[in-house]
């Protein structure tokens, strides 16, 4: 005896279609506004020619390292290999999509994260979104990007947000909860307000756990770029698919290569953002 | 220091009396943690004691109706062991644990009643703390640290700077402004920590087991400089600790607490001698009391002393008078000149030489504050007994070894006797 089958498939068919119905304008307004941050950006970066930009990411690292001379030269030679395998283009629209999205994620989740620390009703109720967020196998979340935003960067850009928040938001989360009770029962007692104790408080002896977050973002977001090419979205990913839809070892291998030289680069920058540790525990 | 019945009558009268009104007075305060509140304190009522309102409703009764007053200037002591309330009783009177009910003033507003800005408002006014942790903010040098308190007043950075210089000055901590917190010694950090507490000019510190943290060593140092803070500063000090040698050295009265209650407040001195129950004679019985008793408790009236400008045949005449082999030698002014003995004095009598000529001058002395402790080590080397003088040098008291052999026997009698 067969079971009925229950019409879930049928029921999200019809949420989606209410809801390009009734916020059409909302989805073309994102739609515009990422697409125009990642064109401008993709832009800007394409605009300097590659030795400059080389220069100066390396320049970036060097500073931000406190002048650590290997990761400097691996920079220098890591950004030069990019552009000898002519991925300079791509790899630049990769840079794109990856800080747009990393920027969007973290404009959600960091937020979210200060709430949800605040409230542990807000809390329990994201705790199984984000469970459900980070288990679901993150080809699903190309489906419903792909039907309100059709195929390319942008609908590339909001899968990876989508993925890549969770971990942001959670560590925002965790690092404000984790503060010190002493330090909390400072703020109060010299007489804070909320938000002076959120600011002067809260925020800057969370913010090593918070990077963390960002850093798993950044780093979530350039690993969805593969997988979000199979949506359009441009860049290095899209040419490993190509690689792998025309079992072109070679091709598949350099692009490969080139995302994992800005993966470690974008690393160590975001590692190397926090001042000195100054922990006081 | 003032008695609680002076108080009391005082508090009645006009406003000739209005220097000793209370600077902080809690009435019946009472903080139970947990969800039912009305059964727990129904059981107190019905007189269980705090484990059995804890096996019966899943509350801790931490404070029950707890009252006392604090005057300007003065260090109370909250003394008791972990978990008798004493920390909870301290964050009541700033609110960072609101009272169940009960009535917490402070210069007459009642904190308990206030919306969160008033609240606000006196925190940043009124109330410094300093925490058992030292609490500095990790992330902030010492002078931002410092400077914390007048920050969140909203001061412009000049100004909360200079005062946090101005601090650091005070505690001794004049080079460290840059360093982070990270960089300090225990003791440093706490002095940070005193120093952050004062530099909102607050009339009333908080301190929670403030130098609970420290070694044994750095803190009596820290004891010690907190005396001396004080005499200049006068502020009024709430100091929790749990340590009985602390609270007698700092306390100018204790409040002993057992179970939330308050057992018995009184002068150091009152709780050693007068303990109300067998568990403050418990909680008393190990103290050293030669670091309790003072030069004043065991002094004798100086009688006979010579005038310098007498002879040393008047001088021998009080000697033999009193069948004593020496005479201390004060001035009109009853300074404290020295000392001559019997030998001496006889001598001079037959050579025909003057006291000034005879006078042992550099003989040991103490101030009336000294503890039996120093004074016991000076005795032992000094023939002669010892001279208790006051801040001008005036002779006001003689200690010999029985006096101090007979003030111990009789305080350990009177802790021990007394159930």
């Amino acid at each position: 005896m067969d079971l009925p089958k229950l019409p879930v498939g049928d029921a999200i068919e019809v949420l989606v279609d209410w809801i390009e119905q009734y916020f059409g304008w909302l989805l073309d307004g994102i739609s515009a506004v990422l697409g125009f941050l990642i064109g401008g950006l993709q832009d800007l970066l394409l605009a300097m020619p590659a030795p400059i930009l080389i220069l100066l990411a390396t320049a970036l690292v060097w500073f931000v390292t406190r002048r650590d001379i290997r990761l400097a030269g691996l920079t220098v030679l890591g950004l030069l290999l990019i552009w000898d395998l002519q991925l300079w283009n791509l790899a630049m629209l990769t840079l794109a999509l990856v800080l747009v999205s990393t920027i969007v994620a973290l404009a959600i989740s960091i937020p979210l994260g200060i709430v949800a620390a605040g409230s542990d009703a807000i809390n329990a109720a994201l705790r199984p979104i984000l469970d459900f967020m980070q288990t679901m196998p993150p080809f699903v979340y190309l489906i419903p990007a792909v039907i309100f935003f059709g195929l390319g960067n942008v609908p590339g850009t909001i899968a990876t947000v989508v993925f890549a928040m969770p971990p942001a938001l959670r560590l925002t989360n965790l690092g404000i909860r984790q503060v010190p009770v002493e330090l909390i029962e400072v703020a109060d007692a010299f007489g804070s307000t909320p938000q002076q104790k959120l600011f002067k408080v809260q925020l800057p002896v969370a913010l090593p756990t918070i990077m963390a977050g960002v850093n798993q973002c950044i780093m979530l977001a350039l690993s969805m770029t593969v997988i979000a090419s199979m949506i359009g979205a441009g860049g290095l990913g899209y040419q490993v698919l190509v690689g792998i839809q025309r079992v072109n070892i070679g091709m598949g291998f350099e692009a490969g290569l080139a995302i994992v030289i800005i993966a470690i680069i974008l690393d160590r920058i975001t590692q190397n953002l926090m001042p000195q540790q100054v922990g006081d525990r | 220091m003032l008695e609680g019945s002076v108080i009391s009558d005082n508090l009645s009268e006009d406003e000739n009396s209005r220097s000793l009104q209370p600077t902080i007075s809690v009435e019946s305060l009472t903080r139970v943690f947990g969800q039912d509140h009305k059964k727990a304190l129904e059981l107190r009522n019905s007189g269980c004691s705090k484990d059995e309102i804890y096996e019966e409703t899943r509350n801790t009764l931490a404070l029950y109706n707890v009252s006392f007053e604090v005057m300007p200037g003065e260090i109370f002591v909250l003394m008791g062991l972990s978990g008798s309330g004493k920390s909870t009783l301290l964050r009541c009177i700033n609110r960072l644990i609101e009272p169940t009910s009960g009535r917490v003033l402070i210069g007459g507003e009642d904190i308990v009643s206030m919306s969160q800005d008033e609240l606000r408002e006196v925190r940043r006014r009124s109330l410094g703390m300093i925490f058992q942790s030292f609490a500095l903010l990790p992330h902030r040098t010492v002078l931002d640290n410092i400077a914390f308190g007048l920050e969140i007043q909203g001061i412009p950075e000049d100004e909360r700077y200079q005062r946090g210089k101005e601090l650091l000055r005070i505690v001794g901590l004049g080079e460290h402004g840059a360093s982070m917190p990270s960089q300090l010694s225990g003791g440093m950090k706490q002095r940070v920590g005193l120093a952050r507490a004062l530099a909102g000019d607050p009339e009333i510190l908080l301190m929670d087991e403030a130098f609970s943290a420290l070694d044994p060593l750095i803190r009596r140092g820290m004891q010690d400089e907190l005396l001396d803070l004080q005499q200049r500063l006068k502020r009024t000090i709430i100091f929790v600790t749990h340590d009985l040698d602390e609270a007698l050295k700092l306390g100018d009265r204790i409040a002993l607490m057992k179970d939330g209650e308050i057992v018995q407040v009184g002068t150091p001195e009152e709780i050693l001698t007068n303990p109300v129950d067998a568990y403050v004679e418990q909680f008393v019985a190990g103290v050293d009391m030669t670091k309790v008793l003072s030069a004043s408790d065991v002094m004798r009236r100086p009688e006979p002393v010579a005038r310098y400008n007498a002879g040393p045949r008047v001088a021998l005449h009080l000697m033999e008078e009193h069948d004593i082999g020496s005479v201390f030698v004060v001035d009109r002014e009853r300074r404290l000149k020295g000392l001559v003995t019997l030998d001496d004095a006889l001598e001079a009598v037959r050579a025909g030489r003057g006291l000034e000529e005879i006078i042992i001058t550099g003989v040991p002395t103490v101030a009336l504050d000294a503890s039996l402790a120093d004074i016991i080590s000076l005795i032992a080397g000094s023939p002669y007994p010892v001279a208790a003088v006051d801040d001008e040098s005036r002779l006001q008291g003689l200690i010999f070894r029985g006096a101090i052999l007979g003030a111990l026997a009789r305080k350990r009698r009177d802790v021990n006797g007394s159930a």
